[in-house]
């Protein structure tokens, strides 16, 4: 390809079209979300020219929806119209943290959750948060939608798992239960405008007498991928997330670690503090349940 | 020729231009229609010296296609002052001293807009925050910080 172009479908059909067309002529393509490592890495790593298929003004990937059973946030809404939605905050309070550590104000702007996953880097701060609160990932493509637990969405460094002609249309969130809440926190030396060394996210659901029934823990710039710590959550089921508990989950968030060394961090260094951060984020979490009304009866 | 045809509005006013795919709303602003106010730091969405409102969302025009502008509503520093004269956000900044260089100013003044269209009465932290994409190399933040105070408290009005 000599030169770039830019479309921009108007429907879910339209922008699977778009990508199909362009990939049968052996053009490259790439889906535009909100820009923000896009427009970076055509600046300096890749400036190679390519279709780039622009999926805002698909009016599915607007969407946002806060149903009783279940939340979708559509691939093209940037995290500062998240966060001013009230509602949305109070539901899932790390994941919106976790949208909130994105870059400047500016940058919270454009950049979208989609495009944080989709971009697949290691650090990328709401992937763990999505893990924690089980984001069901909702993709189009020429054989219609289908759906993937986003754990499995992240293949590798910069990699994700949607085949050519695919692209995110968004994400499906199970609405958090009574006394359920979420929590991500990561570690940057920095406290603004910097990349996670490590990062945790946790959602916890307590019962009627404050058991924790059920618990997902998730660790980020610590492996290749961000990944779910079955051990952690186990570590945390059937208890009252005491002390002892969040100390047997933070030793299975720095047994599931495999860290590199590099500048921000050494393996020991990310290993210790991704178990601190389980151990702080589980108790937030918990402590946001446990103030959330008890709805219904 | 792969060229794109935009129709947009930039402060208030409908403007049209030509713009290749891959080029950014900044240097459409600065190079295309000469509105040369916005300025370029980095081109990589790190340093807010691009800061304008597209639609009353800042954003950094750095990161922002002009492809992607059609039918949208832009303001950029040029739009800021009025007939009658500078804008408070200006007038504060020269009060307090809050530049010296001034390649960051029309990014901090876009952003201070913003903010204070949307936190009427900020406290610092939530200035310093809401201000962390824009850095300066000169002046130092407390006197940005400052001058955003005193234009909140004027914007207040008398208590
Ligand atoms: C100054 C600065 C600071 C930053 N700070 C942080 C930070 O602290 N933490 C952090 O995690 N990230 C950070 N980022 C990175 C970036 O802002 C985020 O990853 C952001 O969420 C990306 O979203 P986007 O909508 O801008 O994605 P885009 O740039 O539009 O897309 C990113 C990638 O995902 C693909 N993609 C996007 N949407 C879809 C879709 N719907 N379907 C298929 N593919 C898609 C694109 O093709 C591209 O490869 C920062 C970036 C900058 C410039
Ligand atoms: S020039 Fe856009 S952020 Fe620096
Ligand atoms: S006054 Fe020079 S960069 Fe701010």
């Amino acid at each position: 390809m000599e030169a770039f172009a830019y479309v921009a479908p108007s429907s879910i059909d339209e922008a699977v079209a778009e990508l199909a067309r362009h990939a049968k002529k052996g053009h490259r393509t790439q889906v535009l979300a909100g820009g923000t490592d896009l427009l970076v890495q055509m600046r300096g790593a890749d400036i190679e020219p390519r279709i780039l298929v622009d999926i805002k003004n698909v009016a599915e990937t607007n969407r946002l929806h806060l149903g009783n059973n279940e939340i979708f946030i559509g691939a093209a809404i940037p995290s500062a119209v998240l966060n001013e939605n009230a509602e949305l905050v109070e539901l899932l309070p790390g994941l919106l943290e976790a949208a909130d550590l994105i870059g400047s104000t500016q940058i919270q702007g454009r950049a979208t959750l989609g495009g944080n996953l989709c971009n697949a880097s290691p650090a990328g701060d709401t992937i763990p948060a999505m893990i924690a609160v089980g984001v069901s990932c909702v993709i189009a493509g020429g054989k219609g939608q289908r759906e993937m637990p986003v754990e499995k969405f992240v293949v590798g460094v910069g990699r994700n798992a949607l085949e050519a002609g695919e692209f995110l249309v968004g994400l499906k969130i199970p609405r958090p239960k009574s006394r359920a809440a979420d929590a991500y926190l990561r570690f940057t030396p920095r406290t603004e405008m910097d990349i996670a060394v490590a990062g945790c996210g946790v959602s916890v659901t307590l019962d009627a007498k404050g058991l924790c029934k059920e618990a997902r823990v998730a660790i980020g710039a610590v492996a290749p991928t961000a990944i779910l710590v079955p051990a952690a959550a186990n570590a945390l089921i059937g208890t009252t997330l005491d002390d002892a508990a969040l100390a047997a989950a933070a030793a299975a968030c720095s047994d599931a670690a495999s860290p590199i060394t590099d500048k921000r961090g050494t393996i020991d260094f990310r290993r210790k503090v991704v178990g601190v951060l389980c151990r702080r984020a589980t108790a937030i979490a918990r402590d946001r349940a446990l103030a959330r009304k008890v709805l219904g009866v | 020729m792969n060229k794109i045809q935009v129709i947009t509005s930039i402060n208030h006013e409908e403007v049209e231009f030509l713009c290749e795919p891959q080029e950014t709303l900044l240097d459409v602003l600065r190079d295309t229609l000469g509105r040369t106010g916005t300025k370029e730091g980095c081109a990589t969405g790190d340093c807010g010296a691009c800061s304008v409102l597209v639609d009353d969302r800042l954003v950094c025009s750095c990161l922002v296609l002009a492809a992607e502008t059609g039918g949208r509503e832009i303001t950029t520093i040029e739009g800021i002052a009025t007939e009658e004269g500078l804008h408070p956000i200006q007038q504060k900044f020269l009060d307090h001293a809050a530049l010296q260089c001034g390649v960051c100013t029309p990014g901090l003044i876009i952003a201070t807009k913003s903010l204070l269209d949307r936190h009427p009465d900020p406290d610092e932290t939530t200035i310093r925050y809401w201000l962390a994409g824009n850095l300066c190399r000169c002046t130092g933040y407390d006197k940005i910080v400052r001058a955003v105070q005193d234009v909140a408290r004027d914007l207040a009005g008398p208590a």
